[in-house]
């Protein structure tokens, strides 16, 4: 299992390995019989007459089903109880809005701030995840948590965790939804009071004592741009951007375009408007995700990435 | 074994005797008919939890469709139950021109059923009532009144669907009784028809309160 | 009346005149009502399935042999891990048990000439074939990448060829139902005088109650996939969240069919299973009625449980505790069975034919299987297990360590009745070891990958994930190699096996007792009389 790092995890635990524990017995019991039998009462050459044994036991099967019947009982109160647990968020919960989408994941925090792909806590503090899809069903897996809740359009999900440990974890989208479902992954980042507090202030700030293009290169990861769009010659699920700018682009209407600022802002902002020949239309709009100062410094740095100086 | 009075020709080989076969064959089409209805059970079930989540929608709706054209066609269908039974009647006394004649009736009458469905269609076509996505028609009040017609023509369509093959079915039925294959000691093809032919209209006789007469 | 004539050294021959060669020609197979012949179109229809579905197995396993991109990119690999689900889902275990053993297995058992619908029957063949031709048509025009599971609103969005697959299956559907149907009719009708309920055997009791599934369940599935492709062709809004439809709705018409199908899967098997542990313990069968009603107890309790697919898909608390609980209970019939089966053995004659290696390789299997089951029933333990690999292993652990394994069980078992040739024993014996030894690699780590937490359906994962993949690939492989040497060895038997004679097993029910290896066209010799138990070794021959 992955580290136990929420406060329902040890439970989870705990009663995955009871499961396991007694499903090894049970299995060694009846395989064990099965092959000791085997051996046992391995038929004899020249044997003719069969054997003439017991058909029935009214004992044994009533043991064999009581018995089974009570194990059973004890391991579904438990998991109920532990998804009770789950179910019911703490009233002091910080809630964080959690938008899914092909093919990334944006958390909005209670004073506006926004991430790509990156949930940052605080450790020992409840935390409420209000999510919703904008497209097709996703789900919210961080299994260092034991945590998992399908992402659906048109509706919220709830769910929450209290993470116990600091440290960085993964967190998954495990309800499949297309191309680059298994690049929907994000990080989970346990902080201590302190550290969250000075993270909050940081991104509000961020972006300053950095070049625009520096600011763009961190943001072309944090934002998810870089699950579609590589920069170092190699084909991804869009157009590699590496020498981009300032060249003519074909489109797949047949037109060409020159790629400068306005051409990156509106594949930015509006993607379907131009799509590059060979590629499917399946780019998100990052309208509202990005502030301008993030636009202009992404634009900086396809800039810098080469290309034709204007 | 092979004689013709103890193996007729309509006895197939397989069975021992002409009962075994017709309780056979009876035990198989309640079985088919009990598919059917988990069939047109799932609609059902999909029609009450949209009602419930949108009531007034639905009762808004409803006045769209004529329930005078929705009542006449459930009488004509109860009669062609009738009809059909007294067609199994017929070849059971060995009456096979009667039986014939009220096959003709069967037929006719779902025909009727039909010509009316037409009607009721073309007219929801013409204003835009249509399903889904298609669906441009401006006059009703409520969330999504796209999903009332949706499942309306889902479940009357599939309903009519099955009064066509019950038509087809009924049709074939009497060229092989021309030819004099049904009399009382087998008529088993024409009763498990009229089986299928009673939860045709037994599922009609459900759907049109449900879809005419609500609110 | 043809018999075998044993010679002086024991050597059987093949009768002169049996079903396969009772009428000759293309078109006397294409137009057989026999079902024995129905039996075999089934069965190179399903092996044609299974390989294929094999091979696009194959293909997952090579591309996630490493991380990373290595032969083919997302796009296809959506494609090859939905058609592997949807053609050995579809094409081949449902039909497979019902459609081959009971074909060929059920009228014999029950001391009957044919089912009671033959022309039925052949058409449950044709539409078998219409559905998976749908099925293939959409793999060469744009295979759909949905999963087999067809959720929205992804399906209903996404431009791959969904309707044809699903109309595919949609017919296939009518195929289940009809030879459902078929078989209920049979077995209450056409029983040899003097068969009582308690003294048919228990392949049999279990066909009966996987018909009795396949008759209840399937018409949901229809109506399920009718409204999706309306949904898709018309837009009706009742499962897209843009139109003012539920997406989870879909997710409860879906599952409550596939779940009682995978106790379609899994039944027959258990029942081939009773009949070679008796067989093969040379005793009869312990428990005989606990076995027989906890089949139908499954079939009843497994409609209830469908919501355990859904812990975490936003249904309320209230239903994913009930089904919780339920899923505990069905859970209790399957161990009867293996309890049961184990006790069989003990003070038994037991001899380690093939036949035998797939029952006690089912008893090991399906054990783990049934109990991972245990695991993902308990709501807190799913919640972080669902979507992964574990679910992957368990569902393959009782998939193919079950249903596909005591398939092969009975097609050892029953080869030599339908063909009246023996296999050899000696490659059987090393393809069990393969497909054995390979199935335990490829499934058993995957347990550790889901609990890892590894997801389900990713083209590509986390280096941290990347040893035991590899593991499992290689498995794969091992398995592969397992079945090719399976399909070989019987293929050559048909023309170089020994002739096996009427019961090589010795075993005791109708079909053995009574019927020549190859069976005549109608069956038996007049109406088999009743004399014992079918699992009676001990009465007079």
């Amino acid at each position: 299992m992955p580290p136990a790092a929420s406060t329902y995890a040890g439970d989870v635990d705990a009663l995955y390995y009871f499961i396991l524990y007694i499903s090894i017995f049970f299995f060694t019991l009846i395989v064990g019989a099965m092959i000791y039998f085997a051996i046992r009462y391995r038929r004899k050459k020249g044997e003719t007459e069969a054997p003439d044994g017991p058909t029935h036991n009214t004992f044994l099967e009533t043991t064999w089903i009581v018995v089974p019947v009570i194990i059973v009982i004890i391991i579904f109160f438990w998991g109920f109880r532990g998804y009770m647990i789950m179910s019911v968020v703490p009233a002091n919960a910080m809630e964080i809005k959690v938008t899914g989408q092909k093919w990334f994941w944006t958390f909005s925090y209670p004073d506006g701030q926004m991430t790509t792909n990156e949930l940052v806590v605080e450790v020992g503090k409840p935390v409420k995840l209000l999510m919703s899809s904008k497209d097709v069903i996703h789900s919210m897996f961080i299994p260092a948590f034991r945590l998992k809740r399908d992402v659906l359009p048109n509706r919220y999900s709830i769910t929450w965790f209290e993470a116990t440990q600091i440290g960085d974890y993964h967190l998954f989208c495990a309800e499949y939804c297309g191309t680059s479902h298994s690049k929907m992954i994000g990080t989970v980042k346990v902080r201590s009071s302190s550290d969250f507090a000075e993270w909050l202030e940081s991104l509000d700030s961020a972006g300053e004592g950095v070049t625009p293009a520096e600011y763009g290169e961190k943001l072309f990861t944090s934002r998810a741009c870089i699950t579609c769009h590589h920069v170092d010659g190699t084909v991804g699920t869009g157009p590699d951007l590496q020498g981009i700018f300032g060249h003519e682009v074909e489109l797949t209407d047949g037109t060409k375009v020159t790629a400068d600022e306005n051409y990156i802002r509106e594949s930015i902002l509006d993607p379907i408007s131009k799509v590059v020949v060979g590629y499917q239309p399946v780019m998100p709009t990052f309208q509202g995700i990005l502030k301008e100062k993030e636009v202009d410094a992404l634009i900086a740095y396809v800039k810098s990435l080469g290309g034709k100086d204007e | 074994m092979s004689d013709s009075s103890t193996h007729p020709s309509y006895l197939h080989h397989h069975y021992g005797d002409v009962d075994q076969q017709r309780e056979a064959a009876k035990l198989g089409m309640w079985i088919f008919l009990v598919t059917e209805v988990l069939f047109f059970g799932g609609l059902f079930c999909v029609y009450a939890i949209y009602r419930s989540w949108h009531p007034e929608m639905f009762i808004n709706a409803h006045h769209a469709l004529d329930w005078r054209m929705g009542g006449i066609n459930t009488l004509v269908l109860i009669a062609s139950s009738v009809t059909m039974a007294m067609a199994i009647r017929s070849f059971q006394v060995d009456k096979p021109k009667q039986g014939i004649g009220m096959m003709w009736a069967t037929v006719l009458l779902a025909c009727t059923f039909m010509v009316i469905k037409y009607f009721e269609y073309s007219h929801k076509f013409h204003v835009g009532q249509l399903p889904g996505k298609f669906y441009t028609y401006t006059g009703i009040e409520g969330t999504n009144p796209h999903i009332f017609f949706s499942i309306y023509f889902a479940m009357t369509g599939l309903h009519g669907i099955h009064v066509l093959i019950g038509i087809g079915v009924i049709l074939w039925l009497m060229t092989k009784a021309r030819k004099g294959s049904y009399h009382s000691g087998y008529y088993t093809p024409i009763e498990v028809t009229g089986l299928y032919w009673h939860l045709v209209d037994l599922i009609w006789i459900f759907l049109f309160p449900l879809f005419y007469l609500i609110g | 009346m043809n018999s075998t004539v044993a010679a002086k050294n024991g050597d059987y021959t093949i009768p002169k005149l049996h079903y396969i060669n009772a009428a000759k020609g293309l078109k006397s197979w294409l137009t057989t009502v026999d079902h024995k012949r129905i039996a075999i179109l089934y069965l190179i229809s399903v092996t044609i399935a299974f390989f294929l579905g094999g091979i696009f197995a194959l293909l997952i396993r090579l591309e996630l042999f490493k991380p990373g991109e290595q032969f083919y990119g997302p796009d296809l690999y959506n494609q090859f891990f939905t058609l592997h689900g949807a053609i050995m889902i579809f094409l081949f275990i449902i039909p497979s048990a019902p459609a081959v053993f009971g074909n060929f297995v059920l009228p014999l058992q029950i001391g009957a000439i044919d089912v009671a619908f033959p022309k039925l029957n052949l058409a449950s063949w044709y539409l078998y074939v219409i559905g998976a031709s749908f099925a293939v048509y959409s793999m060469l025009t744009s295979a759909i990448d949905t999963g087999w599971t067809f959720y929205t609103p992804y399906s209903t969005s996404t431009s791959t060829a969904v309707i044809s697959m699903t109309f595919g299956v949609f017919i296939l559907g009518f195929s289940s139902i009809f030879t459902g149907m078929n078989f209920i009719v049979t077995v209450h009708r056409l029983r040899a005088p003097g068969l009582t309920w308690f003294k048919l055997p228990l392949m049999t009791w279990a066909l009966y109650a996987t018909a009795i599934i396949q008759v209840l369940a399937t018409p949901v599935l229809a109506i399920t996939l009718l409204l999706l492709i309306l949904e898709k062709a018309f837009g009706i809004g009742i499962f897209d969240p843009a139109m003012g439809g539920d997406p989870v709705l879909f997710q409860h018409f879906f599952w409550f069919y596939s779940h009682p199908a995978v106790y379609i899967m899994i039944l027959p098997g258990m029942g081939v299973i009773s009949d070679l542990i008796a067989c093969f313990s040379r005793r009869n069968i312990f428990g005989y009625k606990f076995i027989a009603f906890s089949s139908l107890a499954i079939a009843f309790l497994g409609f209830l449980v469908w919501g355990h697919h859904m812990y975490t898909s936003g249904q309320s608390e209230l239903s994913s505790v009930i089904f919780s609980f339920l899923t505990f209970m069905v859970a209790i019939p399957s161990a009867i069975k293996v309890f049961n089966w184990t006790t069989t053995m003990y003070k038994g004659s037991i001899s380690l034919e093939t036949p035998m290696l797939y029952a006690m390789a089912f008893i090991f299997l399906f054990a783990i299987g049934g109990l991972t089951g245990i695991t993902l029933g308990a709501l807190s333990v799913d919640i972080h297990l669902h979507d992964t690999y574990y679910v992957v292993a368990h569902f393959h652990y009782v998939m193919i360590g079950g249903a596909v394994i005591a398939f092969l069980g009975g097609i050892h078992f029953w080869w030599p009745k339908m063909f009246g040739r023996m296999y050899n024993n000696f490659w059987s014996v090393v393809a069990f070891v393969f497909v054995f030894v390979g199935f335990n690699l490829t499934f058993m780590t995957q347990f550790f990958l889901g609990s890892k937490g590894m997801p389900r359906r990713y083209h590509d994962y986390l280096p941290e994930f990347a040893q035991l993949n590899g593991f499992s690939s290689v498995g794969a492989l091992i398995q592969g190699i397992g079945y090719t040497i399976i399909l070989i060895n019987m293929i050559v038997s048909l023309k170089r096996g020994k002739p096996a004679g009427p019961n090589p097993w010795g075993a005791r029910t109708l079909e053995w007792e009574h019927t020549t290896s190859p069976p005549d066209e109608h069956n038996f010799d007049g109406v088999p009389a009743i004399t014992h138990d079918p699992y009676d070794f001990r009465a007079p021959k």
